[in-house]
Formats: C-alpha cells, structure tokens, sequence
C-alpha cells in the first residue's frame, strides 16, 4: 500500500474522527425525524384559528360524548351532537374534532347542512396520550360553539413501533 | 377493492330523520410509527369521505391520522325522496372506494 505525501496515519485518524462525528450528527438529525413531534396545546390553538378565524368560540351547544377513561387510545368511540332545529335558517354548517396531544392537532372535519335533520356524528379515532379533545361547531349564522372533554387513555395510539 | 359496509333503511316516511352508518375497512397507518429499524410507514389514510342522496351531497368529512383504522361514521339525514344513497372514500396512493343502497320513501 502506498502513501501519498498527505496520508499519514495522523490524516487518516483526524479524518476517522471527522467521519464518526458526521455519522453520529447524521444519526442524530434521523432520529430527530423520526420521532414524532407532538402536537402541543399551541398547535391546537393554531389549528382551530386556521379553521374559525378570528370568530370567538363560545362554550354550549355541543355536547362532546367521550369515555373520561379509555383502555386503548387505538379505538376511542365518540359522539358529537349539537343542539341545533336544523332549519335552512339555523343549522350546523360543520362539526370540527381536535386533540392537544397526538401528532397533529386535527382529528377530523365535517361538513352538513339543513338535510341533516339532526346535527350528530359518531365515529373513531386515536388518542396518543391523555389529554382534551374539543368539539367545536360552525353554525349557519357564523357563530362557534364547542365543548371538551378531559379523557385518559391507558394505552395510547399513534406511536408504537411494531 | 377495501370491503365497506353502509346501513341505510330500505324504506323511511317521507320527512323521517334517518341514522346512515358507513364502515370501511382500511388501515389508516399514521406516517408517525417507526419499525424496528426506525423507518417510518409511510402514510397511508383515507382523507375524504363523501355520501350523496340522490346526488345532492348531504355529508363530508375530511380526515386526518387521528381517525381510527377502518374509518366509520354515523349521521343522520331526512328522508325526502326514493332513491339512491352513495358513498365515497378516497385517500392517499390513489384510494377510493365507493357503495350505494336504494331507499324507498313513502
């Protein structure tokens, strides 16, 4: 093996060392990746902004129906109904889901209207952590209205590795 | 194609209000669970799910990780006219999915 007149072993240890702290700053921006950032209560905050503007959310109305204490935040049942005649004058435009803590702040969007008859949803979603998840629905006059509940989730979604 | 299972009462009185259920299998993987090796599924969800009453859309939803796998919903509409109830999924990596059932109303 020949060395050019650069590659001595001093080189070639430096270089190793500049190598093993690329690789260790490269693992450590993968794991950053990796791990999901979880959504904060600021996020949630955002997220409804982005969906009433700059409306103010008043509380009633909705009644938020969630088990205060769930087994598995993998299959969490909930039932969201407002309090609304349903008329082409006065009705729900749509029903919006939103948690603190998993990953994202959304959970899910809805949109009905007057045909609905009854402005009620069930449906299923995950829960990473114990925390409030909010209800908040948009009337046809513009008016928001919300209701949350506190649930604690023993074995939460989202994040398990397989 | 996924396997998805609605409920619609094959008959109503006109001006009934009605409870419409729609259950579609689907994995909904999240695009936040690692393997072993640390690498991450990617997502995969349904983001939209549409149902039409003789055409006229009466519900839809637009879901995000948070929905729990094989995505069901339950809501309720009036019973105005026979016809048909369709639904719709569509999601990430070209999904979709589609069902109808017939409603009779008298």
């Amino acid at each position: 093996m020949t060395h050019g007149p650069g590659s001595t072993r001093r080189r070639f240890l430096t270089d190793a060392a500049a190598v093993g702290t690329a690789l260790a700053v490269a693992d450590l921006g993968l794991l950053a990746t990796i791990t999901p950032a979880a959504a904060t209560p600021e996020a949630m905050r955002t997220a409804i902004r982005n969906v009433v503007g700059e409306a103010p959310v008043q509380t009633g109305k909705v009644k938020l129906d969630l088990p205060p204490l769930v087994e598995s935040g993998n299959v969490v049942s909930v039932t969201v109904s407002v309090d609304s005649p349903m008329t082409a004058n006065d009705h729900v435009k749509a029903i919006h889901l939103f948690n603190e803590k998993n990953p994202l702040p959304n959970v899910i969007g809805v949109r009905l209207g007057p045909r609905a008859g009854r402005a009620s949803l069930t449906t299923r979603i995950r829960l990473a952590d114990s925390q409030t998840v909010i209800a908040i629905a948009e009337l046809s006059d513009g008016s928001f209205w919300s209701d949350s509940v506190s649930v604690i989730v023993t074995l939460p979604a989202c994040v398990e590795t397989l | 194609m996924a396997r998805a299972i609605v409920n619609v009462p094959p008959k109503a009185k006109h001006g009934d209000v009605f409870e419409i259920k729609a259950l579609i299998q689907h994995e909904m993987e999240t695009g936040f669970r690692v393997d072993n090796m640390g690498k991450v599924f990617p997502r995969d969800i349904i983001t939209d799910f549409v149902c039409k009453y003789n055409g006229e859309e009466i519900f839809r939803a637009e879901l995000f990780p948070a929905v729990a796998a094989n995505p069901f919903f339950s809501f309720f509409t009036t019973a105005t006219e026979s016809g048909a109830v369709t639904f719709e999924w569509s999601g990430d990596n070209g999904f979709s999915a589609t069902a109808s059932r017939n409603i009779v109303v008298e």
